[in-house]
């Protein structure tokens, strides 16, 4: 593993510890908080250097409020992020500036993530501009020379980005995202608006782009295969909290969590031969606004006990490497 | 109509199929020549990527294209003996939903916002069935039951904004089977639900399909859900279907070098994480489609260069087994040749 100058080789490079981020609900008499969608309630993990963390759950469990909040595209409500050892919530100004140049992030929408005024050039142009007092030819030499990393012609350089596909647009983003030479890249599902075919390109592009430049990826994704062809360690997170959390291997040949059971057995395998036991979840995931009392996941577990409505159960290591967060553990 | 069918003839039957949009005056197909028929009690997928035209196949036998701009041009379409493509609006309008229905993608915009759910699902069996007000209500509360819906009698009065994607989806479920279709065309159903909620939705419809002995066309992108669904499996790519077969060996020997190429591009679970094959460039619009060839030489790494210049025909290589590629062209004579 490469280590950069100036970095403290202790510490990951990044850790969350009891992140929470709530959305305040307005309403009644003078439109006063009335309550708050509880989006992340009391997220902890950590991603060391080089690795892929990956962040799988179902719409609505709080993982694009968590990658958001990591960035500071989002306030959190309470916890701490540690960057390099370094606590960047409460950053403002000029430092969070200079945090900011170390964390990007690709978006799940390629339409909508890329402003259709710029052209190309300085879509991904403009970081370089914005981080770094660099003359107009050097940065477009560099520009260029990320348009060939992520497999662009020279001349998309002058496009638009409506005169490209999905995929392309997608290229556009991490190209975007690689301008600042970043030590960590939070990708938020970047791969699910793609086709099957264009899907697979991008994930070899990320992969190849890891090893050349030694990236850190938090990879957020609801596709568990995708999730898993993709990361070192997976999280599996419910209703704002993890549930889970393993290397990957152990994730899925001995999920602990009834939750992580139920969504691992409930992927369509492509194999027609492939017969399987399915646990069937019933009902749907709570609204994150009233979550269900104790543990988040007791109302559709087919292995609730009592005590599951009373405590919220805390996130330990069963196994090394292994953490869950339930009552029969 | 006659309800005497044989078990054995096909339900519904396509025959070179060609349905075109006009664009800027010209006519492009979006869906080729495609021929297929789906015996009763068939579940058939159809799979492939956004553009290949699976869903303008499905709203063409639904008779539902944009009027204006989206035309059949030619070929037919026959369900239970009867000609769809030669039917009038009032006409098909007594099939649409009582013995062919369709559910679509979206869950959340295919619902009217404005009718509480009982009386959407109560405007379906008027228009097909002599019911009294009260019987109406009665049925729509056990269809809703059907679809697995915990309080059918309070949701009857609710509108689409109060329930989830996948309980908007179970109501969609519930309209479509309502009439007790013989044909359910479900487009993409559950593209936009999560992955436990999928395989509820899935069950569900397995479920009504082995009660009814309905037939399904099921559209998706996903080979996993096709694995999981599908007796019969059409593979189309830009308009055309390009390979045919059952779904087992479809998924174990694949033939034409796109559906081989797709099969590689899915992550896998229990392979360690290679890379993934990719298949370069990506499906040409519908103006710049090649006018003879296959429509895949300029993707295929298997490319020869007669690819371009013959139009492959879909061909049974194995029983069972069809393929549009010239890879797979036996030296006998060719069958039902087409210039």
């Amino acid at each position: 593993m490469m280590l950069n100058t100036g970095t403290v080789p202790q510490y990951p490079l990044l850790q969350v510890k009891h992140l929470k981020t709530y959305y305040p609900v307005k309403g009644g008499f003078f439109r006063r908080t009335i309550g708050n969608v509880k989006a992340v309630d009391d997220l902890s993990f950590e991603i060391e250097k080089g690795e892929t963390l990956g962040l799988v759950g179902e719409s609505g469990c709080g993982k694009s409020t968590a990658g958001r909040s990591i960035i500071r595209l989002m306030n959190a409500t309470d916890g701490q992020v540690l960057f390099e050892g370094r606590d960047i919530t409460k950053l403002n100004g000029k430092s969070l500036q200079a945090v900011r140049q170390d964390i990007q992030m690709i978006f799940q929408d390629p339409y909508a993530s890329l402003n259709p005024m710029q052209m190309v050039g300085s879509i991904i142009g403009e970081p370089i501009k914005n981080y770094r007092k660099a003359s107009g030819p050097s940065i477009k030499n560099e520009v260029l020379d990320l348009l060939n990393k992520v497999g662009l012609p020279d001349d998309a350089y002058f496009k638009y980005a409506h005169e490209f596909s999905g995929g392309q647009r997608q290229r556009i983003g991490i190209a975007r995202a690689l301008a600042l030479k970043p030590k960590l890249i939070i990708a938020d599902e970047p791969v699910s608006a793609l086709d099957v075919s264009v899907q697979s390109q991008v994930l070899n592009l990320l992969k190849e782009l890891q090893k050349e430049f030694n990236l850190t990826f938090l990879f957020i994704a609801h596709d568990l295969s995708v999730v898993k062809h993709m990361s070192d360690r997976i999280g599996v997170m419910y209703l704002g909290s993890m549930a889970e959390i393993a290397d990957r291997n152990n994730l899925y040949s001995q999920p602990l969590h009834p939750y992580t059971k139920a969504l691992i057995s409930a992927i369509p395998i492509p194999d027609p031969r492939w017969k399987k036991e399915r646990i069937i979840l019933k009902g749907d995931v709570p609204s994150p606004f009233n979550p269900p009392a104790g543990c988040p996941f007791h109302p559709r577990c087919p292995e609730a006990r009592p005590e599951c409505s009373q405590l919220k159960p805390a996130l330990k290591e069963v196994k090394p490497g292994h953490k869950v967060a339930c009552h029969l553990y | 109509m006659s309800n005497l069918v044989h078990k054995e003839a096909s339900l519904l039957e396509v025959k070179n199929l060609e349905t075109a949009f006009s664009i800027d005056g010209a006519y492009y197909n979006a869906v080729d020549k495609v021929s297929f028929s789906i015996k009763p009690g068939q579940i058939v997928g159809v799979v492939g990527e956004s553009g290949c035209g699976k869903s303008v196949l499905s709203l063409s036998i639904m008779q539902l294209l944009p009027k204006g701009n989206g035309e059949i041009r030619s070929g037919e379409i026959t369900f239970e003996g009867v000609q769809l493509n030669q039917l009038s609006d009032t006409e098909m309008n007594r099939i649409r939903g009582r013995d062919i229905s369709m559910i679509f993608q979206e869950p959340m915009t295919s619902l009217n916002p404005v009718f509480t759910i009982g009386y959407q699902l109560q405007e379906v069996l008027f228009n097909h069935m002599k019911i009294s007000k009260g019987d109406a209500r009665q049925k729509s509360i056990a269809l809703l039951k059907s679809v697995g819906i915990s309080r059918p009698e309070k949701l009857v009065d609710e509108y689409p904004h109060q329930l989830s994607g996948g309980m908007r989806q179970r109501v969609m479920i519930a309209m479509a089977i309502a009439c007790q279709p013989k044909l359910l065309i479900a487009d993409e159903p559950t593209t936009a639900l999560d992955v436990t909620v999928q395989a509820q939705i899935l069950e569900l419809l397995k479920t009504i399909q082995e009660v009814n002995d309905m037939s399904i066309i099921l559209i998706t992108h996903d080979l996993g859900v096709i694995a999981e669904m599908c007796d019969e499996v059409l593979v189309m790519y830009a308009g055309r279907i390009i390979e045919r077969s059952d779904a087992e060996s479809l998924f174990y020997k694949p033939m034409h070098p796109y559906t081989e190429l797709l099969l590689g591009a899915i992550p896998k679970m229990d392979e360690e994480a290679g890379m993934l094959s990719s298949i370069e460039g990506m499906v040409p619009s519908l103006k710049n489609m090649p006018e003879t060839g296959c429509r895949f030489a300029l993707r295929c790494p298997k490319v020869k260069p007669e690819c371009s210049a013959v139009t492959p025909l879909l061909e049974e290589v194995e029983e069972g087994h069809s393929v549009s590629c010239i890879l797979y062209e036996t030296s006998m004579p060719r069958k039902g040749v087409k210039p």
